[in-house]
């Protein structure tokens, strides 16, 4: 079958890079940033004290009983991440955690341990009683992980073998996040582990509804969504990067001006820095009222608006003799700016698929290249003759 | 119409109704709920839509589905054409 072939290859593979210091990605409604994975050796969240109320004993070692309040630890932690800050290593110990009174004939919820995750489903607990199963997804949220086969059906006939679940609950029914199907297969785990696998809701917001349902989900309740608060939360992972990067490049010329190369102003550097706003923050926002269906044309469309506008802010349009080139390095590298950063957001949007990204890119990427390249040359052309 | 739409006739989903035995799984894991169970057979209903998780294919015990995973990510798409990986996937 294809499917198994797909999950051997990415098997070794995913080891692999979880030992690198390359760049990372966590897909998903949460995609793709940079953020190296330091002290890679197994460091589960450190302050596990303050979310851990008690411990149980269970069949196969102590289990932990966990608050669903979150602290100011814990929100402190979510900011961080949400800023790309030790993101991809906030994670908590695979295996077995019981909630209120867990009892045998309690639910199990099955979850990753990226502790975002982990904690956006513990805090919707409130005073139910119920078992989370932890699965060591890498500290990767669920849809990426599941999208890497992490979150699998391996992963998870396993973690039920280790935890001696069959010893813990006395029914043999495990509910996932419906956002992990891609990465199970559930007649598989129910043929390996004789526990029926339940896919719940899209979000841990409705479990209690579903639960009360009898484990029934609304069709709304197994809809991804992608709504401007989602979007905006995303956008600080968006402008993290491209500012380090503008603060770099700030922080060289700044220097580059003390030693007579009179490169760095406001009036040059923020064209610059509203193209990466547009790219990172205002095309994610806006992104269903743009006209057009490709990111990166999305991109490409407000930045020229943006170059219009710097180019006549700044006196350049309508152009001169002395005023062209300069309005044409904006015409060129603003929107192959704003259009390659909004083209990344693809990767934390919920609704693109690989063809679909592949298709974008083929024409957009040689579009952007050209047009940072020219505007390069014109740049130089620029500079040159400033100096 | 749905508030969210990329580009059109690119999605790789393909189904064989033959194979289908309308458990309705496909139905039940799809995120953008593209299919319906009408009679004993699961139906498209907007191809479109498809963003290529795999969950369907993965859940269909009866192999009436087949569709290319992926991730509609850019990033991941540039660091595997750089890296040379075949498959383009996070990290």
């Amino acid at each position: 079958m294809p499917e198994t072939k797909t999950d051997q290859k990415k098997g070794p593979k995913l080891e692999e890079e979880g030992k690198s210091s390359q760049p990372s990605c966590e897909c998903g409604p949460e995609c793709c940033g940079w953020t190296s994975d330091k002290g890679k050796e197994a460091s589960y969240f450190r302050e596990a004290g303050h979310w851990i109320e008690r411990r149980i004993e269970g069949p196969a070692g102590a289990i932990p009983v966990i608050r669903t309040k979150l602290s100011r630890q814990d929100i402190l932690g979510k900011v961080k991440a949400r800023f790309g800050i030790g993101r991809m290593n906030y994670k908590v110990r695979p295996g077995l955690y019981a909630v209120g009174k867990a009892a045998p004939d309690s639910p199990v919820l099955v979850s990753a341990n990226y502790k975002l995750s982990f904690d956006s489903l513990r805090r919707e607990l409130g005073s139910l009683d119920a078992w989370i199963l932890v699965l060591d997804t890498t500290g990767i949220n669920v849809w990426c992980a599941a999208g890497k086969g992490t979150f699998g059906t391996e992963e998870l006939v396993h973690r039920i073998e280790v935890t001696g679940l069959s010893r813990v609950v006395s029914h043999r029914t495990v509910i996932l996040p419906q956002l992990g199907a891609p990465g199970v297969a559930a007649h598989e785990v129910t043929k390996r582990t004789h526990f029926k696998v339940i896919y719940g809701p899209v979000r841990a917001a409705d479990i209690k509804d579903f639960l009360a349902a009898g484990m029934k989900a609304t069709p709304e309740m197994r809809l991804v969504r992608f709504r401007l608060r989602d979007r905006f939360v995303l956008t600080a992972m968006e402008l993290t990067n491209p500012f380090k990067y503008l603060v770099i490049v700030t922080a060289v010329l700044w220097v580059l001006s003390f030693l007579g190369l009179r490169l760095f102003s406001w009036g040059a550097l923020y064209p610059y820095l509203g193209a990466i706003l547009i790219g990172g923050f205002f095309v994610p926002v806006l992104l269903p009222w743009i006209p057009g269906r490709a990111f990166a044309w999305k991109g490409w469309l407000l930045g020229m608006l943006w170059a219009a506008f710097a180019n006549i802010h700044q006196g350049l349009l309508p152009p001169t003799q002395a005023s062209w080139q300069q309005a044409a390095v904006h015409f060129l590298l603003l929107p192959a700016i704003s259009g390659f950063l909004a083209m990344g957001f693809t990767g934390s949007s919920t609704y693109t698929s690989l063809s679909g990204v592949l298709k974008e890119m083929r024409y957009a990427m040689p579009a952007i290249l050209a047009s940072a390249s020219i505007g390069i040359v014109f740049l130089a052309v620029v500079l040159i003759r400033g100096l | 119409m749905r508030e969210h739409r990329h580009l059109s006739n690119v999605a790789t989903l393909a189904y064989d109704p033959d194979l289908c035995t309308g458990c309705g799984m496909c139905a039940e894991v799809c995120p953008h709920a593209i299919f319906s169970i009408e009679g004993k057979k699961a139906r498209i209903t907007d191809r479109d839509l498809c963003m290529e998780c795999g969950a369907c294919a993965k859940n269909c015990p009866f192999g009436a589905i087949t569709v290319r995973p992926g991730v509609g990510c850019a990033w991941a798409i540039l660091i595997s054409e750089i890296k040379g990986r075949e498959v383009p996937s996070c990290g």
